[in-house]
């Protein structure tokens, strides 16, 4: 069977989940490979969050949020790009190819965006291949 | 438990000795261990053999403290022979807790540490070099040593641990808590974490503490600190946040950031992304490319998130194939 990518997707309540309802109610076609996860703020997307995701077997994690200087909380999407940033470097020491986390901005009335960034992350995961943490770290301990 | 000695073991996996230096630092008090228990395995310190400790009956162990990590088959052996030989098997120190700095070797492969060691090292004759295997034919017969496995283990991924005591190496006061606790058999719920806070560094640090903001990252001797103001806020690099306490601030009172020895707080999963999230939100700036400069000053950010807990950690080791 075909690799199907799946990705999971944080969205921000305030822009980026409204964006991808806007994507729905109007009717715009986006991959399914998408799984949305609403939270309040990109802020409240602790690193853990998307380390747990890839370890248990989603083959990328995509976090959208408000545009700069669009946070319903002012300043969140601001602490997400520094800890984007560092959890970058973090998944290249860790072996993790970068572009299976994305981050992405889309607002309330960008439905049309969402669609594109899915298509888009969607093409890069099926470029990629599947993720193999999992089933790497259970052969670690078969190996035992 | 008057009348009857307190039958307990004292073993190494994967560790550097710390641990055992910290049971001797408790200074005239291992005198006190000498009366109130019988030592019957300590590799570091006393005779025993590995037989002695077979030939014992389940349970005939009070008490057996393994530190180190699990690295090869010898390691997970005696784990689970103590296991099954003690009443209360404590993982003791940060390797058998987390994986400790033996754990750091996750971030690489066995090939590269064979080929490091045994292969390419300046130290080593030419046409001298030799990788060792599990199995070899000698003159004498078949030789066998303990095999090398993939990647390090916390001691609780390989047998059941009853509890945890944290630290690179744990405070004396830390040993001394733990061996009164068995021998009067007071003993907290299983698999709880002994001899420490469930708050971060943080709280029990004496450092004024307020906004923090950092526009560029220091090493400890690059700059000449303030001792009374947070070590984060002048740039040094602290795991003070997302570190259990109980070890006295003992690293951030001499000048030098917490490292992260007595692991995650309760209830975290993994204390690199917890580091990352606090370590990250203090930089002041806005500009992706600028917040790349400004992270570029830390080295190696991945080893000092996870110095001590790599294989504790949710991903465990680096995918690099």
């Amino acid at each position: 069977m075909a690799f199907e990518p799946r990705i999971v997707g944080f969205l921000c309540n305030w822009c980026s989940y409204t964006g991808a309802d806007l994507a729905g109610t109007s009717r715009i076609k986006y991959p399914h490979n998408i799984r949305i996860i609403r939270v309040m703020c990109t802020a409240r997307i602790d690193p853990t969050f998307v380390l747990k995701a890839l370890a248990d077997g989603a083959d990328g994690v995509l976090i959208c949020g408000c545009h700069p200087g669009d946070c319903h909380y002012v300043e969140g999407n601001y602490k997400t790009i520094r800890r984007y940033e560092l959890l970058k470097k973090m998944l290249h020491d860790l072996g993790i190819e970068e572009s299976r986390v994305r981050l992405e901005w889309v607002s309330a009335s960008e439905g049309m965006r969402f669609a594109e960034v899915v298509k888009d992350m969607t093409e890069t995961i099926r470029g990629l291949g599947p993720n193999r943490i999992k089933i790497e770290l259970a052969a670690d301990s078969a190996e035992r | 438990m008057a009348d009857k000695k307190l039958q307990i073991a004292l073993y190494w996996g994967a560790a550097c000795g710390g641990c055992d230096v910290a049971v001797l630092d408790t200074n005239e008090f291992i005198l006190d261990v000498a009366e109130l228990a019988d030592i019957r395995l300590w590799p570091i310190a006393a005779d025993g053999k590995y037989e002695d400790i077979e030939r014992m009956e389940d349970g005939e162990l009070d008490l057996a403290l393994y530190n180190g990590a699990v690295r090869n088959s010898e390691n997970e052996e005696i784990a689970e022979l103590l296991r099954k030989k003690s009443k209360v098997l404590i993982a003791f120190g940060s390797c058998s807790h987390l994986g400790g700095i033996p754990g750091l070797a996750n971030f690489t492969t066995r090939d590269e540490i064979m080929k490091t060691a045994f292969l390419d090292n300046p130290s080593i004759e030419p046409g001298n070099q030799a990788v060792p295997v599990p199995k070899s034919e000698v003159s004498a017969g078949e030789l066998e040593i303990p095999s090398f496995y993939k990647r390090v283990y916390k001691l609780d991924d390989v047998v059941d641990v009853d509890y945890f005591v944290p630290g690179c190496p744990p405070a004396p006061a830390q040993v001394k808590a733990v061996l009164t606790a068995v021998a009067k058999g007071e003993l907290p719920p299983k698999g709880s974490v002994v001899g420490a806070s469930d708050l971060a560094v943080c709280e029990d640090c004496g450092r004024k503490k307020s906004e923090k903001k950092i526009k560029r990252f220091y090493r400890p001797w690059e700059i000449i600190q303030d001792f009374d103001v947070c070590l984060l806020e002048q740039g040094i690099l602290c795991a003070g946040p997302a570190t259990r306490s109980g070890c006295g601030v003992r690293c951030p009172d001499t000048g030098l950031g917490c490292r992260g020895c007595y692991g995650p707080l309760p209830s975290v999963k993994d204390q690199g992304a917890k580091l990352l999230s606090a370590i990250a939100s203090v930089i002041d700036s806005n500009d992706p490319e600028e917040i790349e400069r400004i992270i570029a000053d830390i080295p190696d950010f991945t080893a000092l998130a996870y110095r001590f807990g790599l294989p504790a950690s949710i991903l465990q080791r680096s995918f690099r194939s």
